[in-house]
Protein backbone atom coordinates (compact mmCIF):
# COMPACT_ATOMS: atom_id res chain seq x y z
CA UNK A 1 0.00 0.00 0.00
CA UNK A 2 2.74 2.41 0.50
CA UNK A 3 6.24 1.92 -0.13
CA UNK A 4 9.71 3.48 0.98
CA UNK A 5 12.70 2.67 -0.94
CA UNK A 6 15.95 4.57 0.32
CA UNK A 7 13.73 7.96 1.42
CA UNK A 8 15.60 10.53 3.22
CA UNK A 9 15.26 14.44 4.37
CA UNK A 10 17.81 16.83 5.05
CA UNK A 11 17.38 20.46 6.66
CA UNK A 12 20.68 21.93 5.94
CA UNK A 13 23.56 20.02 7.49
CA UNK A 14 21.41 17.94 9.46
CA UNK A 15 19.56 14.63 8.10
CA UNK A 16 16.61 14.15 9.70
CA UNK A 17 15.48 10.60 7.95
CA UNK A 18 18.68 8.72 6.10
CA UNK A 19 18.11 6.08 3.97
CA UNK A 20 14.75 4.52 5.21
CA UNK A 21 13.27 1.85 3.44
CA UNK A 22 9.63 0.16 4.46
CA UNK A 23 6.80 -1.51 2.96
CA UNK A 24 3.72 -0.64 4.46
CA UNK A 25 0.76 -3.20 3.43
CA UNK A 26 -2.88 -3.29 3.35
CA UNK A 27 -4.90 -3.74 6.69
CA UNK A 28 -1.40 -3.25 8.98
CA UNK A 29 -0.95 -1.13 12.05
CA UNK A 30 2.69 0.51 11.83
CA UNK A 31 3.75 2.17 15.04
CA UNK A 32 6.49 4.59 14.32
CA UNK A 33 8.63 4.67 17.53
CA UNK A 34 11.68 6.66 18.55
CA UNK A 35 12.62 9.25 21.46
CA UNK A 36 12.29 13.43 19.90
CA UNK A 37 14.33 14.29 16.91
CA UNK A 38 14.37 10.26 15.96
CA UNK A 39 12.81 11.48 12.35
CA UNK A 40 9.43 9.66 13.11
CA UNK A 41 7.08 12.87 12.68
CA UNK A 42 9.04 13.67 9.66
CA UNK A 43 8.58 10.17 7.63
CA UNK A 44 5.20 10.38 9.09
CA UNK A 45 4.63 13.54 7.33
CA UNK A 46 6.30 12.58 3.97
CA UNK A 47 3.66 10.49 3.55
CA UNK A 48 1.41 12.82 2.97
CA UNK A 49 3.39 15.23 1.59
CA UNK A 50 3.78 17.76 4.34
CA UNK A 51 7.51 17.29 4.03
CA UNK A 52 8.64 16.33 0.56
CA UNK A 53 11.00 14.01 0.79
CA UNK A 54 15.12 14.93 -0.93
CA UNK A 55 16.10 11.21 -1.38
CA UNK A 56 14.49 8.08 -2.38
CA UNK A 57 11.00 7.20 -3.62
CA UNK A 58 7.64 6.98 -1.51
CA UNK A 59 5.03 5.05 -3.68
CA UNK A 60 0.73 4.84 -2.85
CA UNK A 61 -0.71 2.40 -4.34
CA UNK A 62 2.59 2.12 -6.46
CA UNK A 63 2.83 5.07 -7.88
CA UNK A 64 5.10 8.01 -6.57
CA UNK A 65 3.41 10.14 -4.59
CA UNK A 66 4.68 13.18 -6.46
CA UNK A 67 2.56 11.89 -9.30
CA UNK A 68 -0.67 12.98 -7.16
CA UNK A 69 -1.96 16.27 -6.30
CA UNK A 70 -0.71 16.51 -2.75
CA UNK A 71 -4.45 17.58 -2.28
CA UNK A 72 -6.10 14.25 -3.77
CA UNK A 73 -3.57 12.69 -2.06
CA UNK A 74 -4.09 14.17 1.27
CA UNK A 75 -7.32 13.53 0.79
CA UNK A 76 -7.23 9.75 0.06
CA UNK A 77 -4.82 9.60 3.65
CA UNK A 78 -7.01 10.67 7.33
CA UNK A 79 -4.48 12.92 8.92
CA UNK A 80 -5.25 13.30 13.17
CA UNK A 81 -2.98 15.23 14.97
CA UNK A 82 -1.89 16.03 19.04
CA UNK A 83 -2.89 19.33 19.51
CA UNK A 84 -6.26 17.80 17.16
CA UNK A 85 -6.32 20.98 15.09
CA UNK A 86 -9.85 21.27 15.09
CA UNK A 87 -11.38 24.70 13.40
CA UNK A 88 -12.55 26.15 16.65
CA UNK A 89 -15.24 28.24 14.44
CA UNK A 90 -16.41 25.40 12.86
CA UNK A 91 -19.21 22.94 14.84
CA UNK A 92 -18.32 19.50 15.44
CA UNK A 93 -20.22 18.16 12.77
CA UNK A 94 -18.44 20.76 10.21
CA UNK A 95 -15.44 19.61 11.21
CA UNK A 96 -16.27 16.05 11.19
CA UNK A 97 -17.28 16.78 7.65
CA UNK A 98 -13.95 18.67 6.44
CA UNK A 99 -12.98 16.20 3.91
CA UNK A 100 -16.51 15.08 2.79
CA UNK A 101 -17.25 18.19 1.96
CA UNK A 102 -13.94 19.06 0.14
CA UNK A 103 -14.99 16.11 -1.80
CA UNK A 104 -18.15 17.73 -2.79
CA UNK A 105 -20.46 14.62 -1.29
CA UNK A 106 -24.50 15.33 -1.25
CA UNK A 107 -25.04 16.99 2.05
CA UNK A 108 -27.47 14.30 2.76
CA UNK A 109 -24.57 11.61 2.96
CA UNK A 110 -22.49 13.91 4.88
CA UNK A 111 -25.20 14.20 7.32
CA UNK A 112 -25.31 10.37 7.91
CA UNK A 113 -21.88 9.61 7.57
CA UNK A 114 -21.16 12.36 10.52
CA UNK A 115 -23.54 10.94 12.59
CA UNK A 116 -22.48 7.24 11.78
CA UNK A 117 -18.46 8.78 13.17
CA UNK A 118 -19.69 10.53 16.01
CA UNK A 119 -21.70 7.17 17.41
CA UNK A 120 -18.51 4.88 16.52
CA UNK A 121 -16.10 7.41 18.84
CA UNK A 122 -18.65 6.92 21.40
CA UNK A 123 -20.32 10.38 21.26
CA UNK A 124 -23.75 10.70 21.09
CA UNK A 125 -24.56 12.58 17.77
CA UNK A 126 -27.65 14.34 18.70
CA UNK A 127 -25.74 16.05 21.76
CA UNK A 128 -22.59 16.73 20.06
CA UNK A 129 -23.32 17.66 16.81
CA UNK A 130 -23.52 21.51 17.23
CA UNK A 131 -21.24 21.91 19.82
CA UNK A 132 -17.93 24.20 19.01
CA UNK A 133 -14.65 22.67 19.97
CA UNK A 134 -13.83 24.78 23.25
CA UNK A 135 -16.71 23.20 24.54
CA UNK A 136 -15.17 19.79 24.97
CA UNK A 137 -12.56 17.83 26.98
CA UNK A 138 -9.46 16.95 25.73
CA UNK A 139 -10.64 13.43 25.34
CA UNK A 140 -13.48 14.76 22.93
CA UNK A 141 -11.39 16.79 21.07
CA UNK A 142 -8.90 14.22 19.81
CA UNK A 143 -12.07 11.68 19.43
CA UNK A 144 -13.36 14.56 16.97
CA UNK A 145 -10.01 14.96 15.78
CA UNK A 146 -10.37 11.15 14.74
CA UNK A 147 -13.68 11.28 13.63
CA UNK A 148 -12.30 13.57 11.28
CA UNK A 149 -9.72 11.78 10.23
CA UNK A 150 -11.51 9.05 9.55
CA UNK A 151 -15.09 10.96 7.46
CA UNK A 152 -14.37 10.34 4.17
CA UNK A 153 -13.41 6.45 4.21
CA UNK A 154 -9.73 7.12 3.66
CA UNK A 155 -7.70 4.28 2.54
CA UNK A 156 -4.80 5.15 4.99
CA UNK A 157 -4.70 6.69 8.58
CA UNK A 158 -1.90 9.09 9.68
CA UNK A 159 -1.51 9.74 13.07
CA UNK A 160 1.21 11.76 14.55
CA UNK A 161 1.37 11.38 18.28
CA UNK A 162 -2.66 11.51 18.77
CA UNK A 163 -3.08 10.77 22.44
CA UNK A 164 0.23 12.21 23.79
CA UNK A 165 -1.72 15.09 25.35
CA UNK A 166 -4.27 13.47 27.31
CA UNK A 167 -4.54 12.00 31.02
CA UNK A 168 -3.49 7.80 31.11
CA UNK A 169 -7.15 6.82 31.73
CA UNK A 170 -8.39 9.12 28.76
CA UNK A 171 -5.15 8.16 26.76
CA UNK A 172 -5.96 4.26 27.51
CA UNK A 173 -9.98 4.26 26.40
CA UNK A 174 -8.92 5.78 22.78
CA UNK A 175 -6.13 3.28 22.41
CA UNK A 176 -8.87 1.02 23.01
CA UNK A 177 -11.19 2.85 20.28
CA UNK A 178 -8.35 2.86 18.08
CA UNK A 179 -7.48 -1.05 17.98
CA UNK A 180 -11.02 -1.46 17.97
CA UNK A 181 -11.54 0.73 14.89
CA UNK A 182 -8.43 -1.18 13.38
CA UNK A 183 -9.93 -4.45 13.50
CA UNK A 184 -13.10 -3.63 12.52
CA UNK A 185 -12.42 -1.69 9.55
CA UNK A 186 -9.58 -3.47 8.44
CA UNK A 187 -7.89 0.10 7.71
CA UNK A 188 -3.82 0.89 7.14
CA UNK A 189 -2.64 2.93 10.07
CA UNK A 190 0.59 4.67 10.64
CA UNK A 191 1.11 6.20 14.07
CA UNK A 192 3.94 8.00 15.23
CA UNK A 193 3.98 7.70 19.65
CA UNK A 194 7.56 7.85 21.83
CA UNK A 195 4.89 5.98 24.24
CA UNK A 196 5.86 2.29 24.09
CA UNK A 197 3.33 0.79 25.85
CA UNK A 198 1.22 2.89 23.55
CA UNK A 199 3.32 0.92 20.42
CA UNK A 200 3.14 -2.17 22.02
CA UNK A 201 -0.38 -2.05 23.18
CA UNK A 202 -1.63 -0.90 19.52
CA UNK A 203 0.95 -2.23 16.79
CA UNK A 204 0.89 -4.79 14.58
CA UNK A 205 4.34 -4.10 13.42
CA UNK A 206 6.62 -1.33 15.45
CA UNK A 207 9.60 0.81 13.77
CA UNK A 208 11.84 1.86 15.79
CA UNK A 209 13.73 4.96 14.95
CA UNK A 210 17.27 6.61 15.80
CA UNK A 211 18.54 9.77 14.32
CA UNK A 212 16.34 9.40 11.40
CA UNK A 213 17.64 5.56 10.66
CA UNK A 214 15.32 2.33 11.69
CA UNK A 215 17.04 0.64 14.19
CA UNK A 216 14.82 -2.53 13.96
CA UNK A 217 11.22 -2.97 12.80
CA UNK A 218 9.13 -5.96 13.61
CA UNK A 219 6.38 -7.47 15.87
CA UNK A 220 5.84 -6.23 19.42
CA UNK A 221 7.08 -9.84 20.21
CA UNK A 222 10.14 -9.65 17.91
CA UNK A 223 11.02 -6.15 19.29
CA UNK A 224 10.67 -7.61 22.86
CA UNK A 225 11.73 -11.04 22.34
CA UNK A 226 14.63 -10.78 19.58
CA UNK A 227 15.62 -7.02 19.85
CA UNK A 228 18.44 -6.40 17.53
CA UNK A 229 21.03 -4.34 19.48
CA UNK A 230 21.36 -3.08 23.14
CA UNK A 231 19.76 0.04 21.91
CA UNK A 232 16.57 -1.60 21.23
CA UNK A 233 16.48 -3.05 24.51
CA UNK A 234 16.79 0.11 26.72
CA UNK A 235 14.54 1.85 24.66
CA UNK A 236 11.88 -1.30 25.32
CA UNK A 237 12.54 -1.07 29.22
CA UNK A 238 14.67 -3.72 29.83
CA UNK A 239 14.06 -3.96 33.33
CA UNK A 240 10.42 -4.99 32.57
CA UNK A 241 10.98 -6.93 29.71
CA UNK A 242 9.24 -10.33 31.15
CA UNK A 243 6.08 -8.11 31.83
CA UNK A 244 5.48 -6.48 28.70
CA UNK A 245 5.94 -10.11 27.29
CA UNK A 246 3.20 -10.90 29.32
CA UNK A 247 1.10 -7.58 28.23
CA UNK A 248 1.14 -8.69 24.77
CA UNK A 249 -1.18 -12.51 24.84
CA UNK A 250 -4.26 -12.76 26.72
CA UNK A 251 -5.36 -15.11 29.31
CA UNK A 252 -7.80 -16.57 26.41
CA UNK A 253 -4.54 -18.29 25.11
CA UNK A 254 -3.72 -20.13 28.03
CA UNK A 255 -7.18 -21.36 29.53
CA UNK A 256 -7.71 -24.99 30.53
CA UNK A 257 -10.64 -25.14 28.96
CA UNK A 258 -12.96 -26.86 31.26
CA UNK A 259 -11.40 -26.72 34.91
CA UNK A 260 -13.07 -25.84 37.94
CA UNK A 261 -11.69 -23.40 40.12
CA UNK A 262 -13.46 -22.08 43.08
CA UNK A 263 -13.27 -17.79 43.11
CA UNK A 264 -14.13 -14.76 41.22
CA UNK A 265 -13.69 -15.26 37.84
CA UNK A 266 -11.38 -13.36 35.45
CA UNK A 267 -12.25 -12.31 31.97
CA UNK A 268 -10.61 -13.94 29.37
CA UNK A 269 -9.83 -10.64 27.48
CA UNK A 270 -7.63 -9.56 30.49
CA UNK A 271 -3.56 -9.67 29.33
CA UNK A 272 -1.29 -12.22 31.23
CA UNK A 273 0.19 -8.97 32.79
CA UNK A 274 -3.00 -7.82 34.00
CA UNK A 275 -4.41 -11.73 35.44
CA UNK A 276 -0.40 -11.95 36.66
CA UNK A 277 -1.35 -8.93 39.01
CA UNK A 278 -4.31 -10.71 40.05
CA UNK A 279 -2.86 -14.07 41.03
CA UNK A 280 -0.29 -11.85 43.12
CA UNK A 281 -3.32 -9.44 44.77
CA UNK A 282 -5.60 -12.35 45.39
CA UNK A 283 -2.77 -15.07 47.09
CA UNK A 284 -3.34 -18.05 44.89
CA UNK A 285 -2.17 -19.90 42.35
CA UNK A 286 -5.08 -20.71 39.62
CA UNK A 287 -8.05 -18.42 39.09
CA UNK A 288 -11.17 -19.17 37.41
CA UNK A 289 -11.72 -17.81 33.72
CA UNK A 290 -15.40 -16.49 32.27
CA UNK A 291 -15.38 -15.24 28.60
CA UNK A 292 -16.88 -11.56 27.39
CA UNK A 293 -20.42 -12.77 28.60
CA UNK A 294 -19.99 -14.56 31.93
CA UNK A 295 -19.55 -17.79 31.14
CA UNK A 296 -17.37 -19.80 32.74
CA UNK A 297 -14.57 -21.25 30.65
CA UNK A 298 -12.01 -23.06 32.49
CA UNK A 299 -9.07 -22.08 34.51
CA UNK A 300 -5.67 -20.30 34.38
CA UNK A 301 -2.56 -21.70 36.59
CA UNK A 302 0.19 -19.31 37.70
CA UNK A 303 2.97 -21.72 36.02
CA UNK A 304 0.55 -20.93 32.95
CA UNK A 305 2.13 -17.62 32.53
CA UNK A 306 5.93 -19.04 32.13
CA UNK A 307 4.92 -21.53 29.33
CA UNK A 308 1.50 -22.59 27.25
CA UNK A 309 -0.46 -25.25 28.95
CA UNK A 310 -0.16 -28.78 27.77
CA UNK B 1 -28.16 41.19 22.16
CA UNK B 2 -26.20 41.24 25.28
CA UNK B 3 -27.36 44.63 26.19
CA UNK B 4 -31.27 45.92 26.53
CA UNK B 5 -31.39 48.25 24.32
CA UNK B 6 -32.12 51.35 27.39
CA UNK B 7 -28.30 50.53 28.88
CA UNK B 8 -27.24 49.71 25.17
CA UNK B 9 -25.11 52.74 24.35
CA UNK B 10 -25.30 52.74 20.65
CA UNK B 11 -29.11 53.77 20.38
CA UNK B 12 -28.13 56.98 22.44
CA UNK B 13 -25.44 58.08 20.86
CA UNK B 14 -26.78 57.55 17.05
CA UNK B 15 -29.75 59.52 18.79
CA UNK B 16 -28.05 62.19 20.84
CA UNK B 17 -25.46 62.42 16.94
CA UNK B 18 -28.44 63.33 14.54
CA UNK B 19 -30.40 65.55 17.18
CA UNK B 20 -27.16 67.71 17.24
CA UNK B 21 -26.64 67.64 13.79
CA UNK B 22 -30.33 68.45 12.48
CA UNK B 23 -31.02 70.48 15.73
CA UNK B 24 -27.84 72.94 15.37
CA UNK B 25 -29.94 75.82 14.49
CA UNK B 26 -32.03 75.58 17.67
CA UNK B 27 -29.31 75.91 19.60
CA UNK B 28 -28.18 79.63 18.35
CA UNK B 29 -29.69 81.06 20.93
CA UNK B 30 -27.11 78.93 23.47
CA UNK B 31 -24.13 80.07 21.48
CA UNK B 32 -24.81 83.45 21.82
CA UNK B 33 -25.18 83.32 25.49
CA UNK B 34 -22.39 81.83 25.57
CA UNK B 35 -20.33 83.89 23.67
CA UNK B 36 -21.57 87.26 23.38
CA UNK B 37 -18.40 88.91 22.11
CA UNK B 38 -19.16 86.55 18.82
CA UNK B 39 -21.50 88.55 15.96
CA UNK B 40 -22.09 84.87 14.43
CA UNK B 41 -22.10 82.37 17.34
CA UNK B 42 -23.47 79.36 14.65
CA UNK B 43 -21.60 78.17 11.74
CA UNK B 44 -24.36 78.57 8.83
CA UNK B 45 -22.24 78.02 5.44
CA UNK B 46 -23.46 74.54 5.31
CA UNK B 47 -25.72 72.64 6.88
CA UNK B 48 -24.39 70.34 9.43
CA UNK B 49 -26.23 67.62 7.90
CA UNK B 50 -24.94 68.31 4.53
CA UNK B 51 -21.47 68.71 6.39
CA UNK B 52 -22.02 65.18 8.11
CA UNK B 53 -22.61 63.07 5.19
CA UNK B 54 -19.65 64.43 3.04
CA UNK B 55 -17.67 63.64 6.34
CA UNK B 56 -18.86 59.83 6.24
CA UNK B 57 -18.57 59.55 2.86
CA UNK B 58 -14.76 60.59 2.21
CA UNK B 59 -14.25 58.39 5.33
CA UNK B 60 -16.11 55.47 3.85
CA UNK B 61 -14.48 55.70 0.77
CA UNK B 62 -11.10 56.23 2.06
CA UNK B 63 -11.30 53.28 4.67
CA UNK B 64 -13.53 51.11 1.96
CA UNK B 65 -10.09 51.55 -0.05
CA UNK B 66 -7.65 51.27 2.42
CA UNK B 67 -9.09 47.97 3.92
CA UNK B 68 -9.29 46.27 0.23
CA UNK B 69 -5.43 47.40 -0.36
CA UNK B 70 -4.35 46.79 3.16
CA UNK B 71 -6.03 42.93 3.55
CA UNK B 72 -5.04 42.08 0.28
CA UNK B 73 -0.80 43.38 1.14
CA UNK B 74 -0.98 41.75 4.60
CA UNK B 75 -2.39 38.67 2.75
CA UNK B 76 0.07 38.59 0.29
CA UNK B 77 3.03 38.80 2.29
CA UNK B 78 1.97 36.04 4.78
CA UNK B 79 1.85 33.74 1.56
CA UNK B 80 5.07 31.92 0.89
CA UNK B 81 4.98 33.80 -2.43
CA UNK B 82 4.98 37.00 -0.71
CA UNK B 83 6.87 36.10 2.15
CA UNK B 84 10.32 38.25 0.79
CA UNK B 85 8.16 41.31 0.29
CA UNK B 86 7.43 40.86 4.40
CA UNK B 87 10.30 43.36 5.58
CA UNK B 88 9.54 45.47 3.20
CA UNK B 89 5.86 46.26 3.80
CA UNK B 90 6.35 46.23 7.46
CA UNK B 91 9.14 49.26 7.28
CA UNK B 92 6.82 50.92 5.24
CA UNK B 93 4.13 50.61 7.51
CA UNK B 94 6.30 51.61 10.51
CA UNK B 95 7.56 54.33 8.49
CA UNK B 96 4.13 55.44 7.29
CA UNK B 97 2.91 55.11 11.38
CA UNK B 98 5.20 57.62 11.89
CA UNK B 99 4.42 60.44 9.92
CA UNK B 100 1.42 62.64 11.15
CA UNK B 101 -1.95 62.82 8.79
CA UNK B 102 -0.85 66.85 8.98
CA UNK B 103 2.03 66.03 6.91
CA UNK B 104 0.23 63.55 4.43
CA UNK B 105 -2.17 66.50 3.42
CA UNK B 106 0.64 68.74 3.03
CA UNK B 107 2.74 66.42 1.02
CA UNK B 108 -0.33 65.27 -0.67
CA UNK B 109 -1.99 68.74 -1.78
CA UNK B 110 1.37 70.23 -3.82
CA UNK B 111 1.18 66.64 -5.81
CA UNK B 112 -2.41 66.42 -6.38
CA UNK B 113 -3.88 69.86 -5.85
CA UNK B 114 -6.31 70.95 -3.38
CA UNK B 115 -9.60 69.60 -3.39
CA UNK B 116 -11.57 66.21 -2.04
CA UNK B 117 -9.48 64.35 -4.50
CA UNK B 118 -5.92 65.16 -2.21
CA UNK B 119 -8.07 64.30 0.87
CA UNK B 120 -9.18 60.97 0.00
CA UNK B 121 -5.65 59.59 -0.96
CA UNK B 122 -4.43 61.13 2.01
CA UNK B 123 -6.91 59.47 3.65
CA UNK B 124 -6.83 55.73 2.02
CA UNK B 125 -3.06 55.99 2.54
CA UNK B 126 -2.54 56.99 6.36
CA UNK B 127 -5.41 54.29 6.98
CA UNK B 128 -3.85 51.63 4.66
CA UNK B 129 -1.20 50.86 7.99
CA UNK B 130 -3.36 49.73 11.17
CA UNK B 131 -4.99 47.46 8.19
CA UNK B 132 -1.93 45.81 7.05
CA UNK B 133 -0.29 45.49 10.30
CA UNK B 134 -4.29 43.80 11.50
CA UNK B 135 -4.01 41.71 8.62
CA UNK B 136 -0.47 40.03 9.05
CA UNK B 137 -1.36 39.88 13.60
CA UNK B 138 -4.54 38.21 12.42
CA UNK B 139 -3.31 35.74 9.87
CA UNK B 140 -0.66 35.28 12.41
CA UNK B 141 -2.87 34.41 15.46
CA UNK B 142 -4.27 31.29 13.44
CA UNK B 143 -2.92 28.59 15.63
CA UNK B 144 -0.33 26.43 13.98
CA UNK B 145 -2.33 23.40 14.72
CA UNK B 146 -4.73 24.61 12.52
CA UNK B 147 -3.74 25.14 10.04
CA UNK B 148 -1.32 21.79 9.75
CA UNK B 149 -4.57 20.22 10.17
CA UNK B 150 -6.17 22.46 7.00
CA UNK B 151 -3.22 21.24 4.80
CA UNK B 152 -2.79 17.77 6.17
CA UNK B 153 -6.67 16.77 5.44
CA UNK B 154 -6.54 18.13 1.94
CA UNK B 155 -7.37 21.66 1.71
CA UNK B 156 -5.64 23.75 -1.31
CA UNK B 157 -3.75 26.95 -0.66
CA UNK B 158 -7.42 29.38 -1.75
CA UNK B 159 -8.84 27.29 0.57
CA UNK B 160 -7.00 26.93 3.69
CA UNK B 161 -7.11 30.69 3.37
CA UNK B 162 -10.61 31.03 2.65
CA UNK B 163 -12.22 28.49 5.27
CA UNK B 164 -9.51 28.41 8.28
CA UNK B 165 -7.02 31.54 7.77
CA UNK B 166 -9.66 34.25 7.33
CA UNK B 167 -12.22 33.60 9.45
CA UNK B 168 -9.89 33.01 12.16
CA UNK B 169 -8.08 36.25 11.85
CA UNK B 170 -11.18 38.47 11.01
CA UNK B 171 -11.60 39.79 14.55
CA UNK B 172 -7.82 41.39 14.50
CA UNK B 173 -8.45 42.19 11.07
CA UNK B 174 -11.45 44.14 12.22
CA UNK B 175 -9.76 45.65 14.89
CA UNK B 176 -7.65 47.11 12.27
CA UNK B 177 -10.26 48.00 10.53
CA UNK B 178 -11.72 49.80 13.32
CA UNK B 179 -8.99 51.72 14.11
CA UNK B 180 -8.48 53.04 10.84
CA UNK B 181 -11.86 54.33 10.21
CA UNK B 182 -11.44 56.08 13.66
CA UNK B 183 -8.06 57.33 12.97
CA UNK B 184 -9.66 58.62 9.73
CA UNK B 185 -12.66 60.45 11.05
CA UNK B 186 -10.39 62.49 13.23
CA UNK B 187 -8.01 62.64 9.88
CA UNK B 188 -10.64 64.00 7.86
CA UNK B 189 -11.67 67.15 9.60
CA UNK B 190 -8.07 68.05 8.58
CA UNK B 191 -8.94 67.27 5.44
CA UNK B 192 -11.02 70.56 5.47
CA UNK B 193 -7.50 72.19 5.26
CA UNK B 194 -7.26 71.11 1.76
CA UNK B 195 -10.41 72.02 0.39
CA UNK B 196 -12.59 69.50 0.89
CA UNK B 197 -16.28 69.98 3.26
CA UNK B 198 -16.28 68.05 6.08
CA UNK B 199 -17.13 68.14 9.53
CA UNK B 200 -13.47 69.84 10.07
CA UNK B 201 -14.64 73.25 8.01
CA UNK B 202 -16.11 74.82 10.69
CA UNK B 203 -13.50 73.98 13.15
CA UNK B 204 -10.99 75.25 10.43
CA UNK B 205 -13.15 78.33 9.77
CA UNK B 206 -13.02 79.08 13.62
CA UNK B 207 -9.26 78.83 14.46
CA UNK B 208 -8.83 80.80 11.84
CA UNK B 209 -11.76 83.50 12.46
CA UNK B 210 -11.41 83.32 16.74
CA UNK B 211 -14.83 81.78 16.27
CA UNK B 212 -14.55 79.70 19.41
CA UNK B 213 -18.43 78.57 19.20
CA UNK B 214 -17.53 77.19 15.27
CA UNK B 215 -14.71 75.04 16.75
CA UNK B 216 -16.65 73.97 19.44
CA UNK B 217 -20.17 72.98 17.43
CA UNK B 218 -17.63 70.91 14.57
CA UNK B 219 -15.53 69.45 17.54
CA UNK B 220 -18.58 67.85 19.14
CA UNK B 221 -20.27 66.12 15.86
CA UNK B 222 -16.82 64.93 14.54
CA UNK B 223 -16.35 63.30 18.79
CA UNK B 224 -19.66 62.03 18.17
CA UNK B 225 -19.67 60.74 14.57
CA UNK B 226 -16.23 58.51 16.36
CA UNK B 227 -18.22 57.39 19.45
CA UNK B 228 -21.04 56.23 17.14
CA UNK B 229 -19.01 54.29 14.75
CA UNK B 230 -16.76 52.80 17.49
CA UNK B 231 -19.46 51.33 18.82
CA UNK B 232 -20.95 50.05 15.71
CA UNK B 233 -17.54 48.19 15.08
CA UNK B 234 -17.60 47.16 18.70
CA UNK B 235 -21.25 45.48 18.30
CA UNK B 236 -20.02 43.56 15.03
CA UNK B 237 -16.49 42.90 16.96
CA UNK B 238 -18.50 40.89 19.73
CA UNK B 239 -20.38 38.73 17.44
CA UNK B 240 -17.23 37.30 15.92
CA UNK B 241 -15.94 36.63 19.75
CA UNK B 242 -19.31 35.11 20.44
CA UNK B 243 -17.98 30.86 19.52
CA UNK B 244 -14.18 32.18 19.48
CA UNK B 245 -12.64 31.39 22.95
CA UNK B 246 -10.82 28.36 22.62
CA UNK B 247 -10.67 26.12 25.72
Amino acid sequence: MIELQAVGKSYGAVRAVDEVSLTIERGEFVVLIGASGSGKTTLLKMINRLVEHDQGRILFMGDEIRSFKPEDLRRRMGYAIQSTGLFPHWTVARNVATVPALLRWPAARIETRVDELLTLLGLAPAEYRARYPHELSGGQQQRIGVARALAADPEVLLMDEPFGALDRITRLSLQHEMARIHRASGKTIVLVTHDIEEALGLATRIVLLDRGRIVQAGTPAQLLGRPASAFVSDFMGRDDLGLKLLGLQTVAARVRAGEHVGGTPVSAALTLREVLAEFVARHVDRLPVEDANGRPLGAIHFADLLEPAP
Amino acid sequence: MTASWPRDPLPWAAAALLALVWGMPHLKPLFAAAFPALDRPLYEQDSFAALLWAHVWIVAASSAAAAVVGVAAGLFVTRPAGAEFRPLVETVVAIGQTVPPVAVLAIAVPLIGFGEVPALIALALYGLLPIVRGTIAGIESVPAAVSEAAAGLGMNAWQRLWRAELPLAAPVILAGVRTSVIINIGTAAIASTVGAKTLGSPIIVGLSGFNTAYVLQGAIVVGLLAVVVDLVFERAGRSFDRRRETA
